[in-house]
This record gives C-alpha cells, structure tokens and sequence, in this order.
C-alpha cells in the first residue's frame, strides 16, 4: 500500500525532529561554558515547529493512509504542547546551568519527548500510539535521573522506570488483546467491530457480542496501563516520589506535558475505538475518579514540602480529568460535552501547574527542598511571584474568575448533562477540601510579615513563564470563549 | 444620554476594577497618591450611580413573571459572554436591586475616605486599596446579573479579597477567620452553582437567563430539590441560624472597612439571592420552604439577641446584632407577602447603613481606646468623647428600631407581615412567629441600650482619666454624615426605599 505524505501536515514533527538532532550533535562541538547554547537553538527550532502548526489552523488533513491526522483536536493539543516546551526550555535554563547536568543531551532528551507528544494526538491507530507514548516517556526515565548524585534522584528515575516499563508491558498486552479480537490497529474499525456492525476475523466469535469478556478485560488492561502514566490511585504511588527527587523543571514536564499526553491517548482510545464498550468501562472510570481525587487531596493536606504537595494536587487533578469519561454512552451530544470538558481541563490545568512549578523553581535557588514555610514573606520579598502564585493557586482550587473555575464548570455542567450528579457532587466537595492547602501557601506568602525581608531575585526568564501563564489564566476565566474557536470534539466520529 | 444609559452599569461596576489595575502599577511609596486614587475611582462609579437615580423611571414594574419583564429591566445590556453555553453578560437594574446597588458604591466610596485616615496595620496601602475596590465590582455586580454563570462569577469574586483583606490587615485570630469565611461560603456556593446547572438543563430552551427561567414551570419536586441547593448557598452567606458560625469570627477579626463592608453589603447578597433568584423561580418550593425559614429566621432573632447579651467585645456584639437583623429580613421574605419582602428589602438597606456605621464607630472607638472589650473602656465616653459617645448612642438606638429612625420600618412591617402571610402558609405558626420576634426586639432594646449604659454612662475610669483622647475628626465627619443623614432620612420618609421597590415587589408577589 503506497503511502501518500502530506508533507505539510507533518512538518511540525519534522522540525522538531531535526532540532533534536541538531541539538544532539552541536552539543560535541560546545566547550563547556558554552554547552547552554544548546537551550535557544532548541527553543528556536520549538518555536518553528510552532509557526508550522499554526499554519494548519482550521485544516483536517490525514496522513499514512488515515492512521496519521491533525484536525482541531491534534492542532489544539500540538499549540499546547509547543507552548508547554517553551516554557520549560525557560524554566529549565539556568536551573540546568547552575548544577553540574549534561545540558545537550537535556535538551535532546525533552525535544524527543515533545516530539512524541505531537504524534500521539495524530495517532489513529493503536501502533502510533503505542510507539509516540513511548517516545513521551522513554526519555523522561532518563532526565528524572539527571541529579546523578543525589540518592533520590535515583530513586525517582528508577521507579519511574520499573513502573512506567510495567504498565506499557499491561497496556501492550491488551492492545494485542484487542488486534486479536478485531483484527484492525485503527481506532475507528475497532470501534465498529466491538460495535458489531462490521464482522471480527475471530471464527468462533461470528457477530462479537458486546458482552464479550475477552474485548472486556483488553480494555480493562489498556485501561490500566493509561492510569499508571497519568498517575490515577491506585496507581500513583511513583507520581509524589518521581517529581520529589527530579530536578524540578523535570517534575514540572512530567505533571504538565507527560501527563497531557497521557491523557489525550486515553481520550482518542476510550471514546473513540472502545466507545460501544462504554457501559462496561464507564463505571471503572467513576471509582478511578473518585478514588483519585479524593484520596489525592487528603494525603496532599499533610504534605509540608512544596513539590510533593504539588504532586498529590496534581494527583487529585487526575481524577477531575478522569470524571467525564464516566460519562461517556449517554447520547453523541453528551459525549461531545464531556469530551470537550476533558480537553479544556486538560489544557487549562497545564497552563496553571506550569506557572506554580515555575514560582517553585525561581524559589529552589533559595532553598532547595523547598517547604511550604519558605514561602513565607514572598508577598513582600517578590510581588512578580507571590501574586501569580496566589492567581495558579486559587485557580487550582476552582475560585472564579480564574481559568480553573470554567474547568471545572465544563465538567460539572457536562456530570448534571448525564445525569450523574452525585459525581459532580464528589467534585465539589473534593475542591472545598484541596482548598485548604492550596490556602496554605497563599497565607505563608501573605499573612507572614518577615521582619526584614530580603528580595528574591529570579531569572528573567522564570518571571517571564511566570506572569505570561498568569495572563493566561486570567484571560481564560474572563472570557473562557477563547476556546469556542478550536471545537475539540469535532474529531468524534 | 443614550450611551449612559448603554454603559451606566458597566461603568459602575468596573470602574473600580479600573482603579485597582491602575493602583498596582503605581509606585509602591506613593501612599497618598494611592489613596487619593482609591476615593477617585470609587468616587466616579458613586457619580455614575447618583446619575442613574436621576434618569430611573421608578413607576416601572420589577423584572418578575410577565412575559415583558425584559422590558422592566433599566440600564439593560445583553451581550453574549460564553457562547458555548448560551451565558451572556446581562445585566440590569430594577427596584428590587437599585437600592442595593447603591447601597454598594456609597458604602465603598465611605470606606474609601476613611481608609484616607486610617489604614490598619501592617500598611501596604496599594494591595489593600486594590482590593477593596476589587471586592466592590464583585458585590456591586452580584446585585445587576441577570444571568445566573455572571451572578455566580460575581459572587465568588467577593471571596479572595475579602479572604485577603481578613487574612492581611485583621485582627488577632485572622487567619483562622480568613480560612473559616473562605471554606464556608465556598462551600455554600458550590452547591448553589449545581442547583443553577440544574435549572438550566431542566429549563428547555436551555438558558441561564433569571428572566427566561422564570417562564420555565419547573416540576414541583424539581423545585424542592433545587432551591435545598441555592438554600445552601444564600443561607449561608445571609447568614441563618444555624450556618452563621463563620460571622462573628469574620466580622470581629476583620479590619474595620472590612467589617464594614460585611455587614452592609456582603450579607445582602445571600437575602438578594432568595428574592431575585430562589422566589420567582422556584415558587412551588419556596411556599413550601416558607415556613421553615421563618422559624430558622425567629430562632436566629432571639438566639442573636441572647448571644449579645453575653457579649464582651463590642465588635462581637455588633456582629452578633447582624445575625438578629438579618433574621427580621429573612421572616419578611418568608411571609411571601408584599408587606413583607418590601420590608425585608427596607431591613436590608436600614441594616446597610446602620450598622455599616457601627462597624465605622467600634473601629474608631479601637483607634483610641486601643481595646474593644466593653469592660475596659468602663464608660464615660459621653464624657470623654462627647460627639463620638453621642453618634455611638444615634445609631444604637436606631439599631434597636426606635420609630422615626431608619431601623424601625425593617422590622415593625415584617412583624407585620406575619400576622398576615400569604395564602396557603400556616396563620397559626406565623403568628407565633410574630410573637416571638417580638420578644427579640426587646431583648434586641435590652443589649443594645446596656451596652451604651456601659460604655457611655457612668464617669470616666481612672485609666483613661488622665489620657488625651481626640473626638471625632474631620475625615470620620466626612465618611458618616451621609450615613448619619441617611438613618434619620429613612426614618422619616420610608417612601424613599418603598417608592423604589413597591412596584417590582407588587410583580413577584403576584407569583405566590
């Protein structure tokens, strides 16, 4: 079968690529103080590779003979991500100057990640999503090891990598699982094999029905899989320990831009190839959410360091992403919404976690373990800080008029839809209860008045991530309809 | 005039939020200039709001029940907002919420001109400037959304700063008041929110319009449900027996503006929530509810009145005395009557003022005394500070409802009103209602004229004998002469709210 490219379609992917590359060999031919080049040549190229997927704003092109698409679905996730890899170039630059770290092959490594980002959201099939999930996470083991001398930074990678490798070993398991059942990789005919209106390979299984438990427990595994890479309790116990002991840009990565990824595989795989599947699996997605956010947010009441706080919230945000998909098999409107909800928490809760990362790097210089109480006084020592930091936590938390409130709101609004309001309910209470010790640290950096507070002074570029993803988040809770121009739920069959 | 008419309430509601961006850019050393900034910017949205009274037709009916009630709206604008959801920027004003839009932007304006004097420790003028005015667009907004996603967005919006100017510039045991505000009234509105979404699914077309929803005929038990969730809500922030534990520790441990802003805008919203929202909408279920909030509003009358009797800060009993007040407006709205909810929404501005002018006067009598405690001042403060002592005592009295003054008509007409509710609620249980606010305004008399036999009366201790204490100045004239005047006002001419509200009263209690 000839293989017809569109060259445009992919040329964000190719950029990228060949930035990694360019990066990768420059960086033999840097003297040491100069191997931080390798920073604006990768933000140069991200930022190419930007411009080239903006210029496929408003198109739907398919690739590699339908498994290989970018609709808004794919472009509204490809700005996303381009814009998340950016910010962590920024953040990551004098973080990664200061230590004694191997800056190229940082910035290779993360440059290959992203690029697994971009063709995971393009993936229509289960192999591409398979081997871009792999390029998002491979390169992760390797950079949340990168404090080589500390202990815990080998830790963090080590179970990282023992548990990521355990949950692709699941995942693929169910995969071929379902190729043996359906006899297709691409999303769309799986779907309508387990839908039954197309006929399976499998002889003994003339018209698959739905009931089926070997399609049931290949979801289940894929479905297990996915929850090990966004961190979903009961499989989250790597997430506090990883981010804990990563150099903190890496942890920052990890809870914004590897869990996205995660997240938008998981939307393509459920609502997508196992939508007719949906009565058997919406259930376990209701327990996976509420678990999640529930037991994310208690444990996070007693977290006194920043990051692992920052982990168990991030933790809790999981469950409010899982929610919509126990929403899914009502009605096709209802699944649109409840897609569409997913999507924009997703993106919202980056833009706000990246900012709250970013104000824990600019402070990491300080203090390097940083706890809640060195936050105390940064309302006077760094107004450029605290502010915002207050703005990404109290948005976190769901208050209006931030971009988390309209998060959450897309989700309650879509829970009332399906009428599964006792969730919605769950949701409310479990943001009351996160808070509590999102409030924490807004009261360490206001309420606190150090007798002589020494100013902080962060890297301009740290600032800069800083007060854009304020701008971000404010712009979004004032007028949420910023979105309405990239219908995510347009890629739904 | 018809672009002010287009811009009236947008100008009102966000000039301030103007000012407070152009607050933060200025320098932080600056601290007249940021004051200065903070009483011209309030002081503009104040000018835009005495404008609108002059062009406001008040013979026009309320926006209740008919199919014209968009017409009934004044200032109206409708703009889309969220076009994925239908939620538009609509706002408006009718004379159910002019009087407390008002209401707003002179007792902010107020607030201003004090802070000009006194700003409460630890300073910073620039982040406490800003976020007063910030507060103020989201109160000030609270009271002209006609669309239930921009009144929620307004509502929590009062949240951070009030959370703020709390946790920053209060008192003792703040941060414990900021968290227990914060946590308690969030958790209201959460509830409040579903109980929104609901409406709007279960309305077809599908719409968060107060307006359009009241056409929608919900099913009765949908109703019950529904207006337990916005209970939640508005009870809380009212607040009612027996949610109103967050109050005294927010009203006591909050600056004095803080406090001020409170008592006389903040608790409105929640007694405005349940006329504007919870009654028209939903009213098969409020008959229903009706008489449980009466009673919850009795018991909150007399539980106040006893809880002030064993008070011994001032702030505190002050703060207790709003939960009581607050009771006589909630028991006028349960009446169902017109009688009644004209007086609660007479309660509600009377309150405003009054005891918007307590909170002023205990902050003053702090900055002097430096205590609250009613036992360590000993009295003699007639003596002391004759024209401070005697304001004090002004509006005491007014506060305890002696006729001719503005606290009297709030709660005479809905004792009133319960001797008569309307059809369909039990007589014999209002009446007995009727009885027992009664007895609450006596003890109500009781607390209040004890506490200025204790502070006022009596010669001077000997502490304070030989310590010079300055009597009210210029700046404090200048925030309370329009309160002052407003309580003595309202006293004698109550047509001066009921001339307002009669009309859209006259159209939601056609609904019941």
């Amino acid at each position: 079968m000839p293989f017809d490219v569109d060259y445009h379609a992919v040329a964000p992917e190719l950029i990228l690529a060949g930035t990694a590359l360019l990066v990768l060999a420059l960086d033999l031919f840097l003297r040491r103080e100069r191997k931080w080049w390798a920073m604006p040549v990768s933000f140069l190229g991200t930022a190419g590779a930007l411009v080239a997927t903006l210029t496929l704003i408003g198109e739907r092109r398919t690739s590699f003979g339908g498994t290989y698409v970018v609709d808004s679905f794919a472009i509204l996730f490809k700005v996303f991500f381009l814009v998340v890899a950016l910010a962590v170039f920024m953040i990551s630059l004098r973080y990664f100057q200061h230590g004694r770290y191997y800056q190229g092959e940082y910035y290779f490594l993360v440059l290959s990640s992203f690029l697994g980002m971009l063709t995971i959201v393009s993936s229509r099939d289960l192999l591409m999503l398979f081997i871009s999930l792999e390029l998002v996470t491979a390169p992760g083991f390797l950079i949340a090891g990168f404090r080589k001398g500390d202990p815990k930074s080998n830790e963090a990678a080590l179970k990282f990598f023992l548990i990521g490798i355990l949950s692709t070993a699941v995942m693929l398991y169910g995969m071929s699982l379902i190729y043996g059942i359906t006899g297709s990789l691409r999303l769309d005919t799986i779907a309508s094999v387990l839908s039954g209106s197309v006929r399976g390979p499998l002889v003994a299984v003339q018209r698959l029905s739905v009931s089926e438990p070997l399609a049931i427990a290949a979801v289940l595994f894929v479905v297990v899989g996915f929850a090990f890479k966004v961190s979903s309790v009961p499989f989250h116990f790597w997430a506090p320990d990883t981010y804990e002991g990563s150099p903190i840009p890496v942890a920052a990565f990890l809870s914004v831009a590897s869990k996205a990824a995660g997240f938008a595989g998981l939307l393509q795989i459920m609502f997508v190839a196992f939508g007719p599947l949906a009565e058997f699996w919406t259930p376990v997605f209701a327990v996976l959410s509420v678990l999640t956010m529930s037991i994310g947010n208690l444990v996070a009441l007693q977290q006194r360091q920043v990051v692992r706080l920052l982990a168990y919230s991030s933790i809790a945000q999981a469950g409010y992403m899982l929610l919509p998909f126990a929403l899914v098999g009502t009605s096709a409107a209802g699944d649109r919404e409840a897609f569409s909800a997913a999507v924009l928490y997703i993106l919202i809760y980056g833009t706000m976690n990246i900012g709250a990362f970013s104000v824990v790097i600019a402070l990491s210089r300080d203090k390097p373990g940083v706890l809640i109480e060195d936050f105390a006084g940064l309302g006077q020592r760094a107004a450029a800080l605290a502010v915002p930091m207050a703005v990404f936590l109290v948005s976190l938390a769901g208050i209006p008029p931030t971009a988390g409130f309209w998060g959450k709101f897309f989700i309650f609004r879509a829970a009332i839809n399906a009428d599964q309001a006792w969730l919605a309910i769950v949701m409310v209470i479990n943001s009351v209860i996160s808070l509590y010790y999102y409030v924490s640290i807004v009261k360490q950096m206001f309420f606190v008045q150090l007798p002589e507070p020494r100013p902080l002074r962060a890297p301009v570029l740290v600032t800069g991530v800083v007060v854009l993803a304020m701008a971000a988040v404010v712009a979004v809770g004032i007028l949420p309809d910023l979105f309405a121009q990239f219908p995510p739920d347009a890629t739904l069959p | 005039m018809d672009w002010f008419d287009d811009w009236a309430i947008t100008l009102g509601v966000f000039l301030p939020t103007a000012g407070a961006f152009v607050v933060t850019l200025m320098p932080r050393d600056r601290d007249r200039l940021i004051r200065g900034l903070g009483i011209l910017f309030t002081g503009l949205a104040l000018v835009v709001g005495i404008v609108m009274l002059f062009r406001f037709d008040f013979g026009a009916p309320g926006a209740f029940g008919t199919a014209m009630a968009e017409e009934a709206l004044q200032f109206r604008v409708n703009a889309s907002w969220i076009s994925a959801i239908g939620a538009n920027y609509h706002v408006g004003v009718d004379g159910i919420s002019l009087p407390l839009f008002e209401l707003t932007l002179l007792i902010s304006f107020l607030s201003m001109i004090y802070t000009w004097k006194y700003l409460p420790e630890p300073g910073r003028p620039k982040a406490f400037v800003a976020l007063l005015m910030l507060l103020q667009t989201g109160m000030a907004g609270t009271f002209v959304a006609f669309d239930l996603v921009l009144f929620f967005v307004f509502w929590e919006l009062v949240l951070v700063p009030m959370y703020f100017l709390i946790g920053i510039w209060g008192s003792a045991n703040k941060e414990y008041a900021a968290i227990k505000f914060f946590l308690y009234t969030l958790f209201g509105s959460v509830f409040m929110l579903l109980g929104f979404l609901a409406m709007y699914f279960r309305a077809e077309p599908h719409t968060f319009d107060i307006i359009a929803l009241q056409q929608a005929d919900f099913a009765r038990t949908f109703q019950l449900v529904v207006f337990a969730g916005l209970f939640l809500g508005f009870a809380i922030k009212v607040p009612m027996w027996p949610f109103h534990t967050w109050l005294p520790d927010a009203h006591t441990e909050a600056p004095t503006v803080g406090s001020v802003m409170l008592a006389a805008i903040l608790l409105k919203m929640g007694t405005y929530g349940f006329v504007r929202i919870s009654l028209p909408i939903l009213p098969d279920a409020a008959r229903v509810w009706a008489p449980y909030i009466g009673v919850l509003a009795v018991i909150a009358i007399v539980y106040a009145a006893l809880a002030c009797l064993a008070q011994r800060d001032m702030k505190r009993l002050i703060a207790f005395s709003s939960v009581g007040h607050m009771g006589f407006v909630m028991l006028g709205i349960a009446t169902l009557t017109d009688i009644g909810i004209n007086a609660a929404i007479f309660g509600m501005v009377a309150h405003g003022v009054i005891t918007g002018m307590l909170f002023f006067l205990a902050g003053s009598v702090h900055e002097r005394y430096h205590t609250r405690e009613i036992a360590e001042i000993g009295g003699g403060m007639l003596q002391k500070v004759p024209y401070l002592g005697s304001i004090l005592a002004f509006t005491a009295i007014a506060s305890l409802g002696l006729p001719a003054l503005a606290g009297f008509w709030g709660e005479v007409m809905a004792l009133l009103s319960s001797y008569n509710p309307a059809e369909g609620l039990s007589v014999g249980l209002f009446r007995t209602l009727m009885v027992f606010g009664g007895i609450g305004t006596i003890l109500t008399a009781g607390y209040f004229l004890w506490m200025l036999q204790r502070v006022n009366l009596g010669t001077v201790p000997e502490r304070w004998a030989g310590k010079q204490l300055a009597d009210v100045n210029a700046y404090e004239y200048v925030a309370w002469a329009p309160l002052l005047v407003g309580i003595l006002a309202l006293g004698i001419f109550p047509r001066l709210i009921f001339g307002v509200t009669s009309e859209a009263v006259g159209g939601l209690v056609k609904l019941f």
